[in-house]
């Protein structure tokens, strides 16, 4: 009942003042619309930029990396054991990138629960012929369809369709910057020098653009098959295997596990693309550091015209206070007037951002090393939303705590014998 | 002997600022149930500073002050509230209506505050206050539309609203023309005669003071004659 009658109050007192209401909401409807917006397009931008690297990076790469053996001869020898060894230019020798009993390894990891997905690969360094010249490039054999499903394959094949690698025999999607140096159309046919100097000639299918220009000058694609073809390698020949998990952040321990358990080198993704988390991060750092700026300035604007209020309310405030309302109640008055602009002025907001968002998704965005992208990114996600109105209520809160304090505190003897 | 509704025991009150002044001095005496008590006294003598310490707005006096036979002493500004909500109603010599409100409203919100009774039955009771005072008509106005006579009349009725055991005035026709003043004062002696409401109303209206019950009179913030 005593809320309930509270809240008509502040209810009344607000609707009495309905313009400087409005203004102060529209302080914080602006700083909302802001708010919501730039950590839209801010986090989408991010998004994009991560999406970028991150999609098609495994989070867990296997390979075999050509080093020397850390275990030497003399370390077996027990004559040496207490010994320190000194031992100059160590080659590695028998060095083979394919990976050992691969079979094994992919069936291990198809049944492993925290794998969402795994993909072959096959890294050939090839020479493209053109004309006379050889250009150095490297092609991926890949499987296909799980490339395609774990790493958008089809999104960057911007001419020609991605299943044609399978389809068409002996076919290549080249890189865009490599096409362009050889002027190969889709339809025709380049030639290759492998590295054992195999000359190889392959039907170009499609066209791939990564959005980063110098790896499209070099990187082309082959099926599985194929390259094992040009290589002169059996079927059960794979360099690396890409695995993609469930958990991204799980990537570090499990690729030590997994360097463990199959005796190969892991790589994570965290490991190898450190960089890409650091500058996400302060991006949304700066985004979140602007917007609550600006929901902190919409509070001053709210603090002064709730100061405003109760100096033209005085009298109000005192004859409740004379007529029963405690210091309390004229405080719960304040508070509510204050959270009710936050939370209306909030509200609309949210709607406001949203729409502005959408708006901004909807222009044109074209560039070249994007194909994908049309537009410009935006992301919606509820957080922002959820965050924005948390914090328009926390501002106008404390924004109408020290106006509503300052209002409980008043004496209504000084008001009553002050006419 | 009807029972003691107020009591002053040593009201002592002094004012700091810029020196010390002491304004009421020793101020002891009891108003009954059903009487209607008037207050009179020179301009500066201390009547309208004791009336906001009986109507327990002022805290910062020294003696003891009971209402209802219940010490004011030691409580705190909400149950201070709480009292002044249930047992006191208050005219001022300005009406101090709240213009955001109707007038009918303006009359419930103490009523709603206490909460004894639900909403329908404050407005009826509001409705009712209002008859007394031969404004029902007015009702549904906003609380500025109405003339200053009108307004102190609703003002009563707003002190009316929770059947007080007492109540105060602070000069309630000191703003009004006589014609409003008198039907004002008619209003007060209507409800202590027909109602046997207790009223307790500083004046410097000697006429005024006449036609009470009982006067206080007050010099140099003694009171001089009982």
């Amino acid at each position: 009942m005593n809320i309930k009658l509270l809240l008509t109050i502040a209810k009344s007192l607000l609707l009495a003042r309905w313009r400087q209401t409005l203004v102060a909401a529209i302080g914080v409807t602006f700083s909302i619309t802001m708010f919501i917006t730039l950590l839209s397009f801010m986090s989408g931008l991010n998004d994009l930029l991560d999406g970028l690297i991150l999609n098609r990076t495994a989070h867990i790469k296997l390979f075999n990396e050509i080093k020397a053996t850390k275990d030497q001869p003399i370390d077996l020898s027990d004559k040496f054991k207490s010994s320190y060894h000194f031992i100059h230019s160590i080659k590695p020798s028998n060095a083979r990138q394919e990976i050992y009993n691969n079979g094994a390894i992919l069936k291990a990891l198809h049944s492993d629960k925290r794998v969402k997905g795994i993909a072959p690969k096959i890294i050939a360094q090839v020479f493209y012929n053109v004309g006379a010249i050889d250009i150095t490039g490297v092609i991926n054999g890949i499987d296909v369809e799980a490339e395609n499903k774990l790493f958008f394959f089809n999104d960057y094949v911007t001419a020609g369709n991605y299943i044609d690698l399978l389809n068409v025999p002996n076919s290549i999607i080249l890189g865009k910057g490599a096409a362009e140096k050889m002027l190969a159309n889709i339809g025709d046919v380049i030639q290759i020098t492998t590295p054992k100097g195999d000359r190889i000639q392959l039907k170009v299918v499609g066209f791939f653009q990564s959005g980063l220009v110098e790896l499209d000058k070099v990187q082309s694609y082959c099926s599985l098959a194929t390259t094992q073809k040009l290589l002169g390698k059996s079927s059960n020949y794979i360099t690396d295997i890409q695995i993609k998990l469930n958990d991204m952040t799980t990537a570090p321990v499990l690729a030590k596990e997994y360097a463990n358990t199959f005796g190969i080198d892991a790589e994570d993704i965290q490991t190898a693309n450190s960089q890409f988390e650091t500058g996400s991060s302060i991006r949304t750092l700066i985004s979140y550091a602007v917007g609550i700026t600006l929901l902190i300035v919409a509070g001053f604007g709210i603090y002064n015209i709730l100061n405003m209020m109760i100096y033209e309310k005085m009298d109000s405030i005192a004859i409740l206070k004379a007529t029963g309302f405690s210091g309390k109640d004229v405080n719960t008055i304040f508070v509510v007037i204050a959270l009710s602009i936050g939370f209306f002025g909030g509200l609309v907001g949210l709607l406001f951002g949203f729409g502005l968002s959408s708006v901004i998704d909807q222009i044109p965005f074209n560039t070249a090393s994007l194909p994908t992208i049309k537009t410009y990114p935006i992301n919606y996600n509820p957080k922002f939303y959820t965050i924005g109105i948390t914090f328009s209520l926390i501002t106008t809160y404390f924004a109408g705590l020290f106006p509503a304090r300052k209002a409980s505190k008043i004496d209504p003897v000084v008001i009553i014998r002050g006419k | 002997m009807s029972p003691i509704v107020l009591q002053a025991k040593g009201i002592n009150k002094s004012f700091h600022d810029p020196i010390t002044i002491q304004i009421l001095k020793d101020i002891n005496f009891t108003v009954n149930k059903g009487e209607f008590v008037s207050v009179i006294g020179k301009s500066g003598c201390g009547k309208s500073t004791l009336l906001y310490i009986l109507s327990t707005m002022d805290t910062d006096f020294e003696g003891e002050l009971l209402i209802d036979g219940e010490s004011t002493r030691n409580k705190k500004e909400g149950q201070l509230a709480l009292v002044r909500n249930e047992k006191i109603g208050f005219v001022f010599q300005f009406h101090y209506l709240l213009n955001e409100f109707s007038v009918l409203r303006n009359v419930m919100l103490p009523g709603l505050k206490l909460g004894k009774y639900s909403e329908e039955e404050v407005e009826h009771r509001a409705m009712q206050k209002l008859k007394i005072l031969g404004i029902e008509n007015e009702a549904h106005k906003m609380a500025n539309q109405l003339s200053g006579g009108q307004k102190q009349r609703v003002a009563i009725a707003r002190a009316l609203i929770n059947d007080p055991l007492i109540i105060m005035g602070d000069e309630p026709t000191g703003n009004l023309d006589k014609k409003n003043g008198k039907i004002v004062f008619d209003i007060f002696q209507e409800l202590a005669q027909e109602f046997k409401q207790t009223l307790l109303i500083v004046t410097h209206d000697n006429e005024f003071a006449n036609s009470t019950d009982r006067i206080i009179e007050m010099e140099d913030g003694r009171i001089v004659k009982l």
